[in-house]
Order: C-alpha cells, then sequence, then structure tokens
C-alpha cells in the first residue's frame, strides 16, 4: 500500500518534468541501444560465419603442408612439398573414419576462350572433390577416375567463369576453354554458391582432374593439400587425430619432431574465426557499456540536483509524517523507472537501429534474448546503485533545516 | 476542565553555534487542553518558531518533558516521531508550502499517503470533505498557481485537517497575507475551534491575538504572560467592520 503511494509519488515526479527525465534518460537510451546493436553485429556475423563453413562442408578436414599457423611462425605453405600423393594414398587406405578424400593442387592462371579472357585459379581434385565440399552440378557431369588416370584435358567452370567466358548464354558445356594455353573440353558447370562471409567468390574456379593439372599446368609432383570429409561432424575431431597419426608416420616423424604438416577440421576453423569476432564483440559491448555507465553518472547527476531543489518539498513531506524510509524509496524508486524507462526506451532503438543495420548496411545481424535481459538487469543495478546516494541524501535531511532551504 | 492535550515541564532548548550557546527556551512549561485556541505572541527571535516546532515533534527539546496526548516524546526515535506527526498533528506554515504544479486535493492528500491504514478511496473521500470545509470544494483540481494567496493558504488548513489531528498547529499562518484575507482565514479558525479542534497559533500581530481564546506571550525564551482571553473578539465581525476594497 505504502509501496504504491511511494511509486505513485516517484512516476508524478517523473511527468512533472517530462523534458530533464528524458534528457537524463538519453545517457541509458544511447548505452543500451548500442549494447543491443553490437551484439547484434557481433552474433550476427558469428552465425553466418558459421552457415558459411558449414556450406563448405562441416565434416570436411584440410591437411596442408608446413606447421600449424596458428600462432608462432608462418611458414608460407606453397614453400613446403612435404605432402605427396604417397601420403594421399596412405590416408585413404589407412583411415577409418572419412568417407571421402581427394588430393588437391591449385594454381592461378588465364582462362581463354574466343575473345573473352577471364583470370581464375584452377583446382586439381579427384571425383570425390564434389561430395566433400558439397557441390552440385548445375549442368553437364563429373570426370570419372578414368578421366584422373590419363590426366584428361577437361574441366568443370564456375558460375562467375561462366558468365565472364561465356558471355552471350550459350551452353558452355561440350566448348573448349584455354587455361594457361592449355585446351580444355568444359564438361560440367557447378551450381552456385555465392560470397562467403570472408568475401571470397567461390563461383570463381575451375575444376580439373589433379593428375592434369600437376603435370600439364604446374609441372610438380608434390601436392598443396589433401582434403577429407569425416564419416559425420562428430568423428571429425577423432579423424584429425588419426590422419595426423598417419602421416606422422609416413613422413617417419618420432618422439617430439614436430609435425611438417597440419590437420585442421572445419570445427576449428569455426572456433578461430569465432573467437575473432568474440573479441570483436567484446570490445563493442566494452564501448557499449561505458556509455551505459556514462548514462548512470547522469543520472546522479540528477538525482542530486532534484533532491537539492526539493529540499523544502523533502521537508514538508517529512512534517506531514513521511519517514526517512518512505524519502529513501520515493527518491530511488524515481531513479530506477528513470532508468528502466531509459532501458526500455533503449532496447526499442536498439532493435530499431538493428533493423536498419541489416536493410541497408546488408550487415549481417542477429538480436540475442539476453542482450535485452542483461540490458534490462544493468538499467535496474545501474538505476539502484546510482540512485542510492541522492536518495540517502535526501532521507537523511533534518525536517526543519529543509523547510527553511529557500 | 477537558484534558490536556498539550504538557510541557521546564522545557528547555540549546542552540550550539561554534562555542556560544543561544538558549531558545529557558525552561517553559505550560497545559494546552482540549477545545482551545492559543496564540503564541512575542517579538522576532522571542523563540515562538522553537515552541511550535518542539510542539510539533519536528524537534526535540534540549531538556524537560513534553507529553502530547498521553505520549511522553522524549525519548522517541526519528521513525516514531514522524508517526506522531502523521497522525496527531497537523501543521500550517507562513508560506503555505504547497505542492507546486499538484492539484489542490493531491496537496490535501499528501499526509494520508504516509498511512497505510487509508485507502486510497478514504484518503480520497476524507480529501474532499476537508476542501469542503474550508470553503474550496468548487476548486479541488487547481494548482496553487491558479489560486489566490489566502486559497493557497486554504488548502494548506484543509491538508492540516485531513488527517483528523489533536490539534493544528500554525506559525505565522496569516504573516503572508492582507488584514482582510487574514481575517477571513482567522474566521475559517474560529470556525474549526468551534467544530472542537484544538489550535496554537503562533502570530507577532496583537489584533490576531485577540481571536483566540488564550495567550501566551514569549520574550527571549521565557513566558512573560499567559492569560485567558476574556473578550473574544469575532473574526467575520471585525471582517465587516472593515474598509470596503476598492474593486
Ligand atoms: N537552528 C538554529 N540554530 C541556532 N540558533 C537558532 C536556531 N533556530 C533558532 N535559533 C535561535 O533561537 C532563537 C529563537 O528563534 P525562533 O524560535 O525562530 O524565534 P521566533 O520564531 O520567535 O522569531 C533566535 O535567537 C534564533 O536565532
Ligand atoms: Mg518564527
Amino acid at each position: 500500500m505504502r509501496l504504491l503511494n511511494l511509486f505513485k509519488i516517484a512516476t508524478k515526479a517523473i511527468v512533472l518534468n517530462k523534458t530533464r527525465t528524458l534528457l537524463t534518460m538519453l545517457g541509458i537510451i544511447i548505452g543500451v541501444a548500442s549494447v543491443i546493436a553490437m551484439l547484434a553485429i557481433g552474433e550476427g556475423s558469428k552465425e553466418s560465419i558459421r552457415t558459411t563453413i558449414s556450406a563448405m562442408g562441416s565434416n570436411m578436414i584440410t591437411i596442408k603442408a608446413g606447421a600449424d599457423t596458428r600462432g608462432g611462425v608462418k611458414q608460407a605453405a606453397s614453400a613446403m612439398e612435404t605432402l605427396t600423393l604417397s601420403d594421399y594414398e596412405a590416408i585413404k587406405s589407412q583411415s577409418t573414419l572419412l568417407s571421402y578424400s581427394t588430393p588437391l593442387v591449385n594454381g592461378n592462371g588465364q582462362i581463354i576462350s574466343g575473345s573473352n579472357n577471364w583470370p581464375s585459379t584452377i583446382y586439381g581434385v579427384n571425383p570425390e572433390y564434389l561430395n566433400i565440399k558439397v557441390i552440385d552440378l548445375q549442368s553437364g557431369s563429373m570426370f570419372t577416375d578414368v578421366d584422373v588416370k590419363s590426366a584428361a584435358k577437361v574441366a568443370l567452370i564456375g558460375q562467375t567463369v561462366v558468365e565472364n567466358i561465356f558471355p552471350d548464354g550459350q551452353d558452355p558445356v561440350g566448348q573448349m576453354i584455354r587455361y594457361n594455353n592449355i585446351p580444355f573440353k568444359v564438361i560440367g558447370v557447378l551450381e552456385e554458391k555465392g560470397e562467403n562471409t570472408f568475401g571470397q567468390d567461390q563461383d570463381d574456379v575451375v575444376i580439373a582432374p589433379y593428375t592434369t593439372v600437376q603435370k600439364r599446368i604446374l609441372a610438380i609432383d608434390h601436392l598443396n593439400q589433401i582434403i577429407a570429409s569425416a564419416i559425420n561432424e562428430e568423428e571429425a575431431p577423432n579423424a584429425v587425430l588419426e590422419v595426423s597419426k598417419i602421416l606422422r608416420e609416413q613422413h617417419k616423424l618420432t618422439g617430439n619432431q614436430d609435425d611438417d604438416f597440419y590437420v585442421q577440421s572445419m570445427e576449428e576453423l569455426i572456433s578461430t574465426f569465432s573467437s575473432t569476432s568474440e573479441m570483436l564483440t567484446i570490445l563493442l559491448v566494452a564501448v557499449a557499456s561505458i556509455s551505459l555507465l556514462i548514462g548512470g553518472i547522469g543520472i546522479m547527476n540528477i538525482m542530486y540536483v532534484s533532491v537539492k531543489e526539493r529540499t523544502k518539498e523533502i521537508g514538508l513531506r517529512m512534517a506531514v509524517g513521511a519517514k526517512g524510509a518512505d524519502i529513501l524509496m520515493q527518491f530511488l524508486i524515481e531513479a530506477i523507472l528513470i532508468s528502466i524507462t531509459g532501458g526500455v526506451l533503449g532496447v526499442l532503438l536498439g532493435l530499431g537501429s538493428t533493423v536498419f543495420i541489416e536493410k541497408f548496411l546488408n550487415w549481417p545481424t542477429s538480436v540475442a534474448l539476453y542482450s535485452i535481459v542483461i540490458s534490462f538487469a544493468v538499467c535496474a543495478v545501474t538505476g539502484i546503485f546510482f540512485g542510492w546516494y541522492p536518495a540517502r541524501k535526501a532521507s537523511a535531511l533534518d525536517p526543519i533545516t529543509a523547510l527553511r532551504y529557500e | 476542565m477537558s484534558k490536556a492535550i498539550i504538557k510541557i515541564e521546564d522545557l528547555k532548548r540549546e542552540f550550539t553555534m561554534g562555542n556560544e550557546t543561544v538558549h531558545a527556551l529557558r525552561g517553559i512549561s505550560f497545559d494546552i487542553k482540549e477545545g482551545e485556541f492559543v496564540t503564541i505572541m512575542g517579538s522576532s527571535g522571542s523563540g515562538k518558531s522553537t515552541m511550535l516546532n518542539i510542539l510539533g515533534c519536528l524537534d526535540q527539546p534540549t531538556s524537560g518533558n513534553y507529553d502530547i496526548d498521553g505520549v511522553s516524546v522524549k525519548d522517541l526515535s526519528r521513525n516514531e516521531l514522524a508517526t506522531i506527526r502523521n497522525e496527531k498533528i497537523g501543521f500550517i506554515f507562513q508560506s503555505y508550502n504547497l505542492l507546486a504544479r499538484t492539484s489542490a486535493i493531491e496537496n490535501v492528500e499528501l499526509p494520508l499517503l504516509y498511512n497505510s491504514k487509508v485507502s486510497t478511496e478514504e484518503r480520497r473521500k476524507r480529501a474532499i470533505e476537508a476542501l469542503q470545509k474550508v470553503g474550496l470544494g468548487e476548486r479541488l483540481h487547481h494548482t496553487p498557481a491558479q489560486l489566490s494567496g489566502g486559497q493557497q493558504q486554504r488548502v494548506a488548513i484543509a491538508r492540516s485537517l485531513v488527517n483528523n489531528p489533536v490539534m493544528i498547529l500554525a506559525d505565522e499562518a496569516t504573516g503572508n497575507l492582507d488584514t482582510r484575507t487574514s481575517y477571513e482565514i482567522m474566521s475559517l479558525f474560529q470556525e474549526l475551534n468551534k467544530q472542537g479542534i484544538t489550535i496554537t497559533f503562533v502570530t507577532h500581530e496583537p489584533d490576531i491575538a485577540t481571536f483566540s481564546s488564550r495567550t501566551i506571550v514569549l520574550k527571549d525564551g521565557d513566558i512573560m504572560q499567559d492569560y485567558n482571553n476574556h473578550n473574544i473578539l469575532s473574526a467575520a465581525s471585525e471582517l465587516a467592520k472593515l474598509p470596503k476594497q476598492d474593486d
């Protein structure tokens, strides 16, 4: 009953000072809105990285030459020629946790067809590549193991290549193209995949048998990578261990000798990128929290002014029977109401900005419920924390002194 | 005789200012009985407000005894004093002390907001009754800025009545008003007194004292005179005798 009355008194004071209250809230509003928006951006980019990587094949395992590049000194993978076809064969024959695997060699070059030319990357792989990368064919067909054995000059091309080499809309399948002056017959077109989160165009590719690319284009014996897919996502970490073990035997590495290769599952890749974006999120939230803190100090400041201004009113309230606790609660409720109302407006503004960012800036966003809950909790705590001292000061006033105050 | 609402005995109040002690009240004793209309007179600085603040439980004496309505105030805590002010006392100030931008009815309701025994409907009902008693039944929703000085003081009087106090304490309640309005207010006080309300009224104007039943005169913290008024003037008839205001 009494609390309800104090609540009414506090609401009344807020309504009587609309403009000032709104200005006081501004700090909180901006603070909360930026926390919500920042977290939405952070969560959004994390999610989009996850979907991109999953689309690349979430069971995928990548084996590269060279030492682990995550931390420590990085050695250019291309400089290492430690990965060979016999490594691939060993993995293929010995592993139990892999469903598909392929050697991979890649190079850059110019594609020419008639008067059109276009620079693109060529990937030399075996037919299992499509299964690992989860790529569908739009038309034509994949090359076969026979083509790999004979180092056939056949290729599949992505949409970007199609657009640039065959701009007139003719069917590329069956056409001849030249890659670095080597003629290839186009036998298939890949389904469009679009850009990934890192801005890489996944359709700007040419795929050919690895033997063809090794011998006829790059003139190398080693492999750049071996990629494989684990039988399922759960087994991916074990598959990584298994492959490492096979390769250490292959490379005759003993005891504490370092690996001259590294094996990475997609999960690891996801966590690497997620942790980067997590760092970013923490930074953004830190900045936003500072503005929330400043908002809180704004409340404290205005509450002090308010207590001073209303000294006489406080004296009167005490004269007609208000206890110290009543005055304390009145001002505390006022501070909490300001901060929570600011919080509500801040959440709305934050959601609004998130929609704006998504729509007009095309950034991926995702509003996490926890960010709203936390914002509210922080607002309430801010109100109590920063409202406490001014309210305390008001409640400790001597009624006679307060009544005499001009 | 009727019962004593206030009993004070050898009441002293000293203020320490640095290493100097001000003796605002130097051992005062008197009783105020139910239904009395007492004016406390004296020149400025004689201790009237100090006296009234103690009677109103806003301040505690340095020494001496004070009983209000049978309760000894001496050893009460801050919170207990607040409860006594809330339930037993009605205060009226020289400068009205109404809440700005707040309607008359809400101003009058104020003391009841701090009394959890009074429901919202009861509070509203009592506030309206109090305002009707002071002749402002038609001005319930006016804010102080929309009322004259005399009307504002009437709102303050209604506020002092709303908790059915055992006593009303007024400190220079007519000090900010012209003679005509002062007499109107005094006539209201006389009416309330006739209805049985005990009033203690601080003033330094001798004509105001002639409307009360008893006058206590203070000087330098001591009682100079304490007499019953045998010729109580009616504020209403004195008001009629005043020269007409030019409109
Ligand atoms: N809070 C205080 N601190 C110091 N001296 C005070 C205080 N209140 C009153 N006094 C002194 O006590 C005396 C009586 O004051 P007061 O009761 O206000 O007089 P009155 O109301 O009759 O004009 C004065 O000398 C005044 O200066
Ligand atoms: Mg005085």
